[in-house]
């Protein structure tokens, strides 16, 4: 009988840097997408954990649309020093000088060019051959099919027909040029496992996650984040109140809505998440419509 | 939950689990129900597949699309069948759950393989109107192969046979003979109906003749201790850490996941296949160094002496070395589109190292029905047999029997660079 043995949490933290190191030992230009967000944020500690005592053996690429909240921007940089990272912010500036935004171009199409198309660019003028992404498959149910390793066509593409078995912890590594892999290390984490590891762990997190009075505007049953630079983006007749909440997860300000909440440290957040029974994403505009996830995925969204 | 609760949660055991079954078996009504249950799906997710809009609450998994709550493609709802592996994740009190969701059409086998890989139990699903189909025997064979530590058999729809004990007892007196023959021990048979609900979460009322656990209390009783730490110590090496950094100029470190077996400050180390040996200095963390570290740990290693140690090689405790050999003989399930033929040539991904390897005989391919041995010089998608093959390099490991890590490989096509095989050395 065993004697010796993981807690879940452990165990789950052991699979993510055993696929970190495959990555890195398999590819020859790895990056870490890094969105500012909590799953990002134990994404990065777990590579830290991986390359103790050397330091991270890649660079971390924000895709930024110019529509993230200011608190991200400001974490993001304090962040990033801190720990040392090697930070590039990739933006598509075509776009955004040609005024896109989700209110008059429709969501999809924004985030098809901000993010999607940004992301696809920064990643081919990189020359990266693998892009580590925050991803879990608890998050939306196309993502509950995605392996690992998840392989990309040089158009930075995902054929959900066509996807590698996945064997034991033995990654395939093996593509040809101009192919690429999406390789998601915490694919088995929940929302549940991430806040309990965050609070273990001490891991810094943009304190947009944490409830506070904010002015917010309440469209349906849904919280929107009023801000004076956004003005444009709300619909006529709307107007800011304060009110007690936070975000359970991050994106665009205009297209990310906030939750009724008195959860002001980590010990709240993790006794709320354990209570909740509304998923996170249901505060993200760009998950709603029948196969949106699917459809951007398949377009080469991350 | 309350603060006193957070180290209970913290302590909680992950299973891994798997549900296989044939098309139409009610394997999404069976999940549909784990997951409302246990409260695994959350309410905006139920909602967004209720059947009938307009409803404000949902209390039974009969008032939601359970095809649209767990088919996630398109493809998959246009089709109206399951094409890739999902994973789902619950939780009880006692115990987390990552469920692979396995499809049942037999052209998809090899994603059952792939759902299959890492389980610690699997849940095979038979209709108790059909019973034991060419199908169930063929996940049987294959979750026997992969050395499932726990298989339950869940006779399902037992409410479309008036919940009839003689028909679960033939269904499950077939199960015990087959998995008999091919020497699978741990073999629970659970009569129940997924969509009254009986027997799967609650004992319900229509089979008082079965004195075993529901389906949950089964899941939550399996033992998921493994012996893993008990087997002889395996590291394979996966980078070699050198920072070169001002503090750290002559660093390097060995960094792995340990595959089996402990390892401890000052035990005598061995490389495999070079045989160079040293003691370990120190068990590197970033949580700080370890005395001791154990099976599935992922850690850095220090030695004592400087010897010539890469990505592929193993560290093993000296005088528990494997030995390399150029030929290996294992049980493969084929999952390639072009069959496996005698004379060609592979890539074999084994722990950290890749070489080539030949097909040097296909010593037997295996009948799923008797299981009997047929002469054969090739496997087509989805068959399983006995093959030998001719290695570049020696590789250095274990029989699958006694060790799952070290034991297993995958199989590659050099051309399409696609997995084309899962390998169970003998």
């Amino acid at each position: 009988m065993s004697k010796h043995k993981l807690t879940q949490l452990k165990a789950l933290e052991a699979e993510s840097i055993h696929i970190i190191r495959e990555v890195v030992a398999e590819f020859r230009n790895p990056v870490m997408l890094y969105s500012v967000g909590k799953d990002s944020s134990v994404l990065v500690h777990l590579a830290r954990k991986a390359f103790y005592p050397a330091p991270l053996p890649f660079s971390l690429l924000h895709v930024d649309t110019g529509f993230k909240f200011q608190e991200m921007y400001e974490f993001r940089d304090n962040f990033c020093e801190e720990i040392g990272a090697d930070l590039i912010v990739r933006r598509n500036e075509d776009a955004i000088a040609k005024g896109m935004n989700p209110k008059e171009f429709g969501v999809a199409r924004c985030c098809g060019a901000l993010k999607t198309g940004a992301l696809l660019e920064a990643l081919e003028e990189g020359g990266y051959d693998a892009a580590f992404g925050g991803a879990r498959r608890d998050e939306e149910k196309s993502r509950a099919k995605e392996r690992v390793f998840s392989m990309r066509d040089e158009f930075g593409q995902w054929d959900p027909k066509n996807q590698r078995p996945e064997l034991w912890n033995i990654y395939n590594g093996r593509i040809h040029d101009g192919e690429s892999v999406r390789v998601f290390p915490i694919s088995n984490w929940t929302e549940m496992d991430i806040w309990s590891y965050i609070r273990e762990e001490n891991i810094p997190i943009v304190p947009l996650y944490f409830a506070k009075e904010r002015p917010m505007i309440e469209r349906g049953n849904m919280l929107i984040p009023y801000y004076e630079e956004n003005k444009d983006q709300y619909l006529e007749g709307e107007e800011p109140k304060m009110i007690m909440s936070r975000f359970r997860t991050l994106g665009c300000s205009p297209c990310t809505g906030a939750v009724r909440s008195d959860a002001t440290n980590m010990d709240e957040i993790v006794i709320e998440a354990a209570a909740s029974r509304r998923s996170e994403r249901e505060t993200r505009i760009i998950d709603h419509g029948s196969n949106s996830m699917e459809d951007k995925k398949k377009e080469g969204y991350f | 939950m309350t603060k006193a609760n957070f180290d209970i949660v913290k302590e909680i055991e992950l299973l891994r689990l798997v549900t296989v079954g044939s098309v139409d078996d009610g394997k999404s009504t069976l999940i549909g129900r784990l997951l409302i249950d246990t409260k695994g799906a959350f309410e905006d997710q139920l909602m967004a597949v209720r059947k009938k809009k307009g409803t404000t609450t949902i209390s039974s998994a009969a008032e939601i699309d359970l095809a649209m709550l767990t088919d996630g493609l398109s493809a998959e709802r246009e089709q109206g069948i399951t094409i890739d592996v999902a994973y789902r994740y619950f939780a009880t009190p006692k115990r987390k759950f990552i469920m692979a969701d396995c499809p049942g059409h037999e052209q998809y086998t090899r994603n059952m393989v792939t759902g299959s890989s890492t389980a610690n139990a699997a849940i095979i699903l038979i209709d108790a109107r059909h019973g034991v189909l060419a199908q169930t025997k063929r996940h049987t064979h294959i979750l026997g192969l992969l050395g499932i530590p726990h298989l339950i058999v869940a006779v399902n729809k037992m409410d479309l046979v008036d919940y009839d004990q003689a028909t679960f007892e033939k269904i499950r007196e077939e199960m015990d003979e087959y998995c008999a023959k091919q020497g699978i021990k741990d073999l629970i048979c659970t009569p129940m109906s997924a969509l009254t609900g009986d027997m799967v979460t609650i004992r319900g009322n229509h089979m008082d003749w079965y004195e075993g656990n529901t389906l949950l209390e089964t899941l939550e009783s399996l033992s998921v201790l493994d012996d893993l730490d008990e087997k002889p110590f395996r590291m394979p090496v996966q980078l070699v850490n050198r920072p070169q950094t001002a503090d750290l100029p002559d660093y390097r470190g060995f960094m792995g996941t340990i595959a089996s077996g402990t390892v401890k400050v000052g035990d005598a180390i061995s490389v495999v296949p070079s045989g160079l040996s040293s003691t370990v200095k120190e068990i590197v963390t970033f949580d700080g160094n370890l005395e001791e570290a154990f099976a599935p740990q992922s850690i850095t290693l220090t030695l004592n002496d400087n010897i010539d140690i890469s990505r592929g090689d193993m560290l093993v405790h000296t005088g528990e070395e494997t030995t390399g050999e150029k030929s290996l003989t294992a049980n493969v399930c084929w999952i390639g589109d072009e069959p496996l033929e005698k004379r060609k040539k592979y890539v074999i991904k084994h722990t950290t190292r890749q070489v080539k390897a030949l097909v040097d005989n296909v010593d037997f391919k295996r009948d799923i029905h008797s299981l009997e041995k047929q002469d054969a010089d090739a496997l087509a998608m989805n068959e399983i047999g006995q093959i030998t093959f001719k290695l570049q390099q020696p590789l250095n490991c274990d029989s699958y029997q006694d060790n799952r890590a070290t034991g297993s490989f995958i199989i590659i096509d050099a051309f399409t660079n696609n997995t084309v095989g899962a390998g169970m050395i003998v």
